[in-house]
């Protein structure tokens, strides 16, 4: 136990702060994949086949590759892409990227991918009918969308979002490779001064597994409250 | 782009490719076989054993495989009692060390698949066996056990797809695998974009295999 004391002879407090990194990192990299999928689905469902075809890239693609694989590629290539773009502005400087965003681009990219399947299964288990009161009741496309179709759909969809949260949750602990202090890394590091790694990756163990049954609790509520009337 | 290097690196990497393909045949042959036991486990009307099985499936499924690999691979070794025993052979070698997290990863999610297959079998079936006077092993063995493999064939094919890129920790634990060669040629090189389309194809291949089998399979075992 003085290992997890906190202050300067335990681990305690920076454990602390790396699983508010953690949840941190969760959620941003989780609202990215949301914005991803904001856009991807619409291109799933869309009619035409080029549309179709480019999100069907993005989701095999993301989806058949290894987690890991995706984040090398965003911590080596990562900064690179930065420079080359801001080079055609005429800046020429070397740019540095942090661990965080590099972290929560690559998470969230893949997050993205996973939470686009699940908007357009819940999308098209719509009825159709509901559409074309919509359309019948004179609404606008926005309201139509807003009022209407995205209520539907979030109740549909919750069950299935509180898997990819759970996933991008997990994934996190990956980041870890790029040096960003989450639960992970920073076992490693206590795992490395104190000698006692059997400890410290448990703990980190026990930290996720409290991490994930608190948020099936909260995600079990949102279900509750999005489907009342059903 | 950096044409050359794609060409070169990709010998390296198809061979790189080969030692995920043992580590993820290894841990799901290893791992159907822990899934199938403790989903007979879940099945135990005794509270004790059922608790078990959901404990163990409960914790592999809540935690990052990353945590799981560093727990046998950097834990266990701290165990002096295990340092001695005949175990250390196997537990002081990183391929050893995945494959066994691998295994226990995959044997809890398939014990849920199988599990919840077991119990979309319809009492009917059961009964009928009965009925015509068959032991209950042989009910078990050549009723249920066909059906559940038939019915999770779908889930279980993700489950080989996400164990498949699961491989892919292995390089945290200094193993070469296809992400181990791929991370080692890109920190030499400095060409991500390339090396990534290279390994990130090889593993799409994979994956579109793995997926074609497992729909040929689903054909195959169809009930009509």
């Amino acid at each position: 136990m003085e290992l997890l004391a906190f202050g300067d002879t335990g681990w305690g407090d920076e454990l602390f702060r790396a699983t508010l990194m953690t949840i941190a990192v969760s959620i941003t990299a989780m609202l990215i994949g949301f914005s991803f999928a904001a856009i991807f689905t619409p291109l799933k469902l869309s009619k035409f086949k080029s549309l179709n075809l480019i999100a069907n890239v993005y989701t095999t693609v993301i989806r058949g590759v290894p987690e890991l694989l995706v984040i090398y590629l965003f911590f080596f290539g990562g900064s690179g892409a930065i420079m080359f773009v801001a080079s055609m502005f005429g800046y020429n400087e070397y740019i540095e990227i942090n661990a965080f965003v590099t972290g929560s681009f690559a998470i969230g990219i893949i997050s993205g991918a996973y939470s686009t399947e699940v908007f357009r299964g819940a999308i098209q288990s719509i009825d159709k009918g509901q559409f074309e009161a919509a359309k019948v009741l004179g609404l606008s496309k926005f309201k139509q969308f807003y009022k209407i179709i995205l209520p539907q759909m979030l109740r549909l969809a919750i069950p299935n979002l509180s898997n990819v949260w759970q996933i991008t949750l997990k994934d996190t602990s990956l980041i870890s490779v790029t040096g960003l202090v989450e639960i992970m890394r920073q076992s490693y590091i206590a795992a490395g001064s104190t000698r006692d790694p059997l400890f410290f990756y448990s703990f980190a163990a026990v930290l996720y597994l409290l991490l994930t049954f608190l948020s099936m609790k909260m995600i079990n509520k949102l279900e509750v409250k999005y489907s009342r009337g059903y | 782009m950096d044409f050359e290097l794609m060409i070169n690196s990709f010998p390296k990497l198809l061979n790189a490719a080969v030692i995920t393909l043992k580590l993820l045949s290894v841990s799901l042959i290893v791992g159907l076989f822990i899934g199938l036991l403790f989903a007979i486990l879940r099945l135990n009307k005794n509270v004790f054993i059922n608790k078990f099985a959901y404990g163990y499936s409960y914790v592999f499924r809540g935690t990052p495989l990353l945590v799981q690999i560093f727990i046998i691979y950097f834990g266990l070794g701290q165990i002096e009692s295990l340092r001695s025993s005949f175990l250390w052979v196997i537990l002081k070698e990183p391929y050893w060390c995945a494959i066994i997290a691998f295994a226990l990863n995959t044997g809890a999610y398939t014990s849920e698949i199988l599990r919840s297959a077991f119990q979309t079998i319809k009492p009917g079936m059961i009964e009928a066996g009965k009925s015509l006077g068959i032991p209950s092993k042989i009910i078990f063995y050549k009723i249920q056990i066909p059906i559940a493999i038939r019915q999770s064939l779908p889930a279980y094919g993700n489950e080989i797809i996400l164990m498949m890129k699961g491989t892919s920790l292995a390089s945290t634990v200094t193993i070469m695998d296809l992400t181990g060669v791929a991370k080692y040629i890109i920190s030499t090189t400095f060409k991500p974009i390339e090396v990534f389309i290279v390994a990130g194809g090889i593993y799409l291949f994979m994956t579109f295999v793995i997926h074609n089998v497992i729909k040929f399979l689903e054909k195959k075992y169809s009930f009509n």
